[in-house]
């Protein structure tokens, strides 16, 4: 019985990651192909099947006027946005879920939950229901196709996620810190700036985590509010589909374009496995 | 510890969230009372028409939002039990633990709508991988994005592989949180693997479950991007979800009016029916 157990979970678990890596290896496989090997049949395996070129990956690098694709800008500007909004989110987020976690708040009904619910609740507006405003609204005063723009977009979906996790994290700091703090003849500011905020590190990292996340793979914002003036990485690789299909170029930009993130997933194991997250994320 | 310093932490962020949101919504609830489109583009009034169209003369927008209903549950239903399993089997020590966990936490790092484009081609119905191997074994060929019912279930695939790690990263977490005593007490008791899930970590980790299905469920609920690309909506409607339907509306046959009425339509219907579920989850899921 045990091993049976133990023979069905290895083998769902080695299932579960030839299907987590089977669109990877596919993309890497179609990224060094040509027309031939693309069109003709299927192939797998490089050298075996077909014989690998570089011409995917060398398209990237190129300007569009050579006939390149030149993702190079759009890699940037998807960096810009991200981190500054990410930044942004973390800081008024994370000064949000502190007030929300220490001090009590009355206005009428609305007590301090009711706060934290109207911040995280952001995340349930469909992005479709705020594009069109902002599209308009954007146009108005002058800011559609422009990174500017999307940062403040960016803001709203960010900072709902930063203080769904920092609230938690500060909830678990335990009280006794900031008010020795405040007996120490500190104010408030400085009990925050020097003796909370130093011990937030992890829930801080988290909640940047999430943010970068969440910003890095939007496209809907990306894809409505720019148009020719700033093009976002997403953007950019979906309209490469939207042509004839150059599988390859489309296999390596889609490659080069999620593999920053996934340095992620080894930071987040890390701090899963040292028990940091498990305080932040619940 | 009450100072007029908690608004000082408090106000930067809300304002700025209430200054960014405020106009958008107003602008919505105003838009839709108008019959902006791309012949007469101006704020005029024209009362509750819009709505009377979207109750009486819409059933396309009732379809799209029950496919979503139906795509976001099952998707998500999916994502819970594979998720739990899978966090299950890697929170004890197993073999490569590490690595298993980071293999499993890959995909919500990657961008949906690019790796999309990636399953396009995976799933191409004569040149992708898929229907090649299934060919090889006498399967086939399966229409993976042009048949009305299968396009569903390839959105499903896709919604799967992107978002259970998602979910298998909260319960997890959870997992790793939890106390110990209780499973030394089961452990004494000498209870089975089975008896010790049913009765200590299930329902030690209903709260954290029921948190997990309705952040997962929110997110669902906005599938855009994987249809987007996948399938475009199609073939015909049959992949088409509320909010794609909308951005049809709105921004590909600038009926901005209309679109406005069936945006807050749907997020009105979108925060009632995700009360009732949280409700409705917690009572079930928690018992005294």
């Amino acid at each position: 019985m045990e091993k049976l157990y133990k023979f069905l979970k290895y083998t769902f678990i080695i299932l579960w990651t030839v299907f987590i890596v089977a669109p990877f290896l596919w993309a890497v496989s179609t990224s060094f192909k040509d027309f031939q090997s693309v069109n003709s049949k299927v192939t797998y395996i490089p050298w075996l099947d077909f014989e690998p070129t570089l011409e995917g990956w060398r398209v990237l690098v190129k300007s569009p006027a050579r006939g390149g694709v030149d993702i190079v800008e759009p890699y940037f500007n998807s960096i810009f946005v991200t981190c500054t909004a990410s930044l942004i989110s973390i800081i008024l987020g994370t000064l949000a879920a502190y007030a929300l976690s220490r001090f009590t708040f009355k206005a009428g009904f609305v007590r301090n939950n009711d706060i934290t619910f109207f911040f995280i609740s952001q995340r349930i507006m469909p992005p479709i229901v705020l594009s069109i405003p902002f599209f308009i609204f954007l146009s108005t005063i002058g800011l559609l196709d422009s990174l500017l723009g999307l940062v403040v977009v960016y803001i709203v979906l960010l900072m709902p996620i930063a203080v769904w996790i920092m609230v938690d994290f500060f909830n678990r700091v335990p009280k006794e810190l900031d008010e020795t703090a405040l007996i120490d003849g500190c104010n408030p500011y400085q009990a925050f700036y020097k003796v909370v905020l130093p011990n937030s590190i992890p829930g801080l990292i988290v909640a940047g985590m999430f943010c970068i996340i969440f910003g890095w793979i939007d496209f809907f914002f990306a894809f409505i509010l720019t148009f020719t003036e700033v093009q976002l990485l997403p953007v950019k690789v979906v309209a490469l589909n939207s042509s004839i299909t150059p599988w390859w170029s489309l296999s390596a930009s889609a490659l080069i374009s999620v593999a920053p993130l996934i340095i992620v997933a080894f930071v987040v194991e890390r701090y899963l496995s040292k028990g940091n997250l498990s305080g932040a994320l619940k | 510890m009450n100072f007029k310093h908690k608004y000082v932490f408090l106000f930067p962020g809300l304002f700025v969230l209430i200054g960014i949101l405020i106009f958008p919504i107003i602008f919505t609830i105003r838009l839709s009372l108008s019959g902006w489109n791309s012949y007469t583009p101006e704020m005029n009034f024209i009362g509750i028409t819009n709505y009377i169209r979207l109750f009486t003369d819409d059933p396309r927008f009732w379809e799209s939002f029950f496919r979503l209903s139906f795509l976001s549950v099952s998707t998500v239903i999916l994502q819970y039990i594979i998720g739990f399993a899978l966090a299950l089997m890697v929170w004890r020590e197993i073999k490569f633990k590490r690595f298993f966990r980071v293999i499993f936490l890959i995909p919500m790092m990657t961008t949906p709508v690019i790796m999309t484009v990636i399953w396009r081609t995976f799933f191409h119905e004569s040149l992708g991988p898929v229907n090649d191997l299934l060919g090889n074994i006498g399967i086939g060929p399966i229409l993976w994005l042009s048949d009305p019912v299968i396009a569903k279930f390839t959105v499903i695939i896709v919604e799967v592989w992107q978002w259970t790690p998602f979910m298998f990263l909260l319960l997890l977490a959870g997992l790793l949180s939890l106390p110990k005593e209780p499973f030394l007490a089961a452990a004494i008791d000498g209870a089975s693997s089975f008896r010790k899930f049913v009765y200590v970590t299930f329902p030690l980790m209903a709260p954290i479950s029921i948190g997990a299905i309705i952040i997962r469920l929110i997110e669902a609920s906005k599938i855009m991007d994987t249809v987007f690309v996948l399938t475009s909506g199609g073939p015909g409607t049959a992949t088409e979800t509320s909010s794609f339907y909308i951005y049809i509306k709105g921004l590909r046959e600038f009926q901005m009016g209309y679109a406005a009425t069936l945006s807050f339509t749907y997020l009105v219907i979108m925060i009632i029916s995700l009360t009732i579920i949280a409700k409705v989850l917690t009572k079930l899921m928690i018992k005294e």
